[in-house]
């Protein structure tokens, strides 16, 4: 309610409205308080309603808690609350005056992979949290191992549960150490290192009275100041084409427009592009958005492109740079996270989704199956079963337009789904 | 390299339109369901912008209870009338007659489970495929969990336990006869980023939503309108007050705010020091812990 007029502000002066977005995951083993560590974030940076925190504490209440469990925040399914862990993803957001939030907060029981996949599929960043005491484990490994094959730009290893040991420096340094081992074997992009305890508070959003030995950000100092300016690709110019355009009104009588989203690069009115497949070339006449018209577009940009010319072009085309353009090819080299409990069939045939296109493939080769725990190529071992990683070969019915999945995420990504059921059994990075 | 960035509500928005013209390309019959509040009117204002100049390309469905703010009915017929939008209504009170569906007695009574009859009705007798909403991850728990694609089965039901896979923007719209989808093109707005798109693209709205005088009472902490298909209990008094609604639904769950605030900066700023989200007021969530969940497994919105 609001009783002095004069107070009142634009959106503008409120400051909500240039904020950058940054989306985050959380990951890690069952009960390292995942969902906890996002429970605290969101109480004491004020972004719970009493509505919602009554609702919770009768919750946690009726369950025999002593004490609220924040963790019931996130997780919201009966069946979650029951069995107090987390199944599937939940999305949670919140704002300070620097950032907007969104939280994929995901399950750590390695039974639901798949949904950890999803979370993670999306995100800028990725919290991986580790039990003080317990260190790096093999599921922080598989999800160490994810966020590097998923390529997540950032990683923050929050080391949890820090008052169940004392606060001592030596463990967080320790577990730093192995976990800098198990990053730099992986690939993982720009590795963060915190000191937490999720359920007191401590590094949250409040620096923490008991670890002053700790000098560096607290968890939310970091989100807000991890850059994100970077993550997409402003190189490779990648238009893959949804939707044709056509009004057939009075008004746009010979209106054509190619409706998508940039993914990568940037396109400029007057650049010369090509439409793939076919090749034709051609420039871009106009670039729509709405009644807008605009002189370029960018990743993560929906517009309309206008061409110079009538060209064949529909869902599934891609008009890319004349000059820089993607591979074209109906064999691919994969890595793929399956996702489903009826294993990976060698000579198997899939649909294949990959930007706006889709078709069909057969699996052609399964070339080795990562051991997530030591990282060695299994060989001689390809049965591929739930959430079991492996690299693979397809073949399609017709070219795809693709980029390597490390240059380009969202050129260079596809999902397999089986025919029979019509879900999606794999999820693929392009090599 | 050059970089460039969007803000937040442009990026909210580029994904929004992306999930729109997904649904148009991948479905051959889609539906966008309209309620009269401020999510379904910013959804469908991303719609008109994702296929301008082109008209929408899908009709919009009103599932109507019959217990509506006079304001919402008027401004539902208005917009269609003025984008030249097909505008769909079915009413619940058909479904009452037909036998369908059975009207909650009592004095919190309210047609708002009713909805899902006359939806899924709707949904076979008009073959859509898919059903795009409003609903948004941030107003509910069980929203929370939900993908931007959400499966259905034959019966309408959403099984929370066991939900497809949904990697980066691959969306996946394949289904078997007589399944369908349901599509949250809003899924990660929050209240305050609904309010904030409608100024930035100066959206009219309802007058519902700005401080007006309006007889209510007030129930178990929350303000309700009165209207004649509304008993009050005993100790219950009917009182002009100057309010405005944070929510548009069934009159007979939708709680109301004492509010002043006239503009759309001030809702913005009323939004920002709000201590109780705008479900708080929600009757049909409060019935149960669970109560969002269990509608939506039955095929709710
Ligand atoms: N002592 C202590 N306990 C904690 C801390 N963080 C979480 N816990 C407890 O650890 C248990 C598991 O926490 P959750 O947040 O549900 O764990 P999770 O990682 O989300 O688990 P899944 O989602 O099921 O994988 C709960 O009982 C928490 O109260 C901490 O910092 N200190
Ligand atoms: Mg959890």
């Amino acid at each position: 309610m609001i009783d002095d007029k004069a107070a009142v502000l634009t959106g503008k002066e409120i400051g909500y409205l240039d904020m950058e977005l940054l989306r985050f995951t959380t990951a890690g083993s069952v009960d390292d308080g995942k969902s906890t560590l996002i429970g605290r974030l969101l109480y004491d940076s004020k972004a719970i309603f009493e509505d919602q925190m009554e609702a919770i504490e009768r919750a946690s209440i009726s369950r025999g808690g002593e004490e609220v469990n924040l963790a019931l925040l996130t997780d919201g399914l009966r069946a979650e609350r029951e069995q107090g862990i987390t199944i599937d993803v939940a999305y949670r957001y919140f704002a300070t005056p620097k950032r907007k939030f969104i939280i994929a907060d995901t399950p750590g029981h390695i039974q639901y992979t798949r949904n950890m996949v999803t979370g993670a599929s999306t995100a800028n960043a990725a919290v991986i949290l580790i039990d003080a005491r317990n260190g790096v484990i093999e599921q922080t490994r598989r999800h160490a191992y994810i966020a590097a094959l998923l390529q997540i730009p950032h990683v923050v290893v929050c080391v949890n549960k820090m008052d169940l040991v004392d606060f001592a420096e030596e463990v967080f340094e320790a577990i730093k150490t192995d976990f800098t081992e198990v990053a730099r074997k992986l690939g993982n992009n720009d590795v963060h290192f915190l000191p937490i305890s999720a359920k007191l508070g401590d590094n949250v959003v409040d620096r923490s009275l008991n670890m002053d030995w700790y000098t560096g950000p607290t968890f939310i100092g970091l989100m807000e100041t991890l850059p994100v300016g970077g993550d997409h690709n402003f190189t490779d110019p990648r238009f893959p084409v949804q939707y044709v355009i056509r009004p057939q009104s009075d008004q746009f009588h010979d209106y054509r427009g190619y409706a998508g989203r940039v993914a990568g690069g940037i396109f400029r009115v007057g650049q010369a592009v090509v439409a793939l497949p076919g090749g034709q070339k051609t420039t871009i006449e106009g670039i729509d958005f709405g009644e807008e018209n605009l002189q370029l577009a960018f990743a993560p940009q929906s517009v309309t492109l206008r061409l110079a010319h009538e060209i064949d072009i529909s869902r599934g085309s891609m008009i890319v740079d004349a000059v820089n353009q993607p591979v074209q090819s109906q064999e691919i080299d994969l890595m793929v996270c399956w996702l489903n409990s009826k294993p990976l069939q060698l000579r198997g045939k899939y649909l294949l989704k990959h930007t706006s296109n889709e078709m069909k493939c057969v699996v052609t080769e399964v070339a080795y199956k990562v051991n997530i725990n030591t990282l060695e190529e299994l060989h001689e071992d390809t049965s591929i079963g739930l959430n079991e990683i492996a690299k693979i070969s397809v073949k399609t019915t017709r070219p795809i337009f693709f980029d390597p999945y490390r240059r380009n995420r969202e050129t260079g990504s596809l999902i397999l789904i089986d025919e029979a059921t019509n879900n999606v059994v794999g999820a693929g990075m392009i090599l | 390299m050059e970089l460039h960035t969007i803000n937040h509500l442009r990026e909210l928005e580029a994904e929004s339109i992306f999930v729109i013209r997904e649904v148009a390309a991948q479905f051959e019959n889609p539906v966008m369901l309209f309620s009269g509040g401020k999510d379904s009117i910013v959804m469908f204002f991303l719609a008109r912008k994702a296929f301008y100049p082109a008209k929408v390309p899908f009709p919009l469905m009103h599932i109507d209870t019959g217990h509506n703010f006079e304001e919402t009915i008027t401004y539902r017929d208005d917009l269609a009338e003025k984008t030249g939008t097909k505008m769909i209504v079915k009413y619940v009170q058909a479904s009452i007659d037909k036998g369908r569906a059975v009207e909650e007695k009592g004095v919190n009574a309210s047609r708002n489970v009713l909805q899902t009859v006359t939806l899924l009705d709707a949904i076979e007798e008009m073959k859509f495929d898919c059903a795009m909403g409003g609903g948004r991850r941030d107003e509910e728990k069980a929203r929370a969990k939900e993908r931007f694609f959400s499966h259905r089965d034959e019966f309408g039901q959403w099984d929370p336990k066991n939900q497809r896979p949904e990697l980066w923007n691959l969306f996946n719209g394949k289904k078997h006869i007589g399944e369908h989808f349901r599509v949250f093109p809003i899924s990660n707005w929050t209240e305050m980023d609904v309010w904030q798109y409608i100024l930035m693209e100066s959206i009219p709205m309802p007058s519902l939503y700005f401080t007006h005088e309006r007889e209510v009472f007030c129930r178990d902490g929350v303000w309700l309108a009165t209207a004649p298909f509304m008993q009050l209990k005993p100790g219950e008094k009917a009182e002009v007050k100057r309010i405005r609604c944070r929510t548009i639904g069934d009159i007979t769950c939708t709680g109301v705010a004492l509010s002043e605030a006239n503009t759309l900066e001030e809702i913005i700023q009323e939004v920002a020091s709000s201590r109780v989200t705008e479900r708080g007021g929600r009757a049909d969530d409060k019935r149960s812990e669970a109560a969002m969940e269990d509608r939506k497994k039955e095929g709710y919105f």
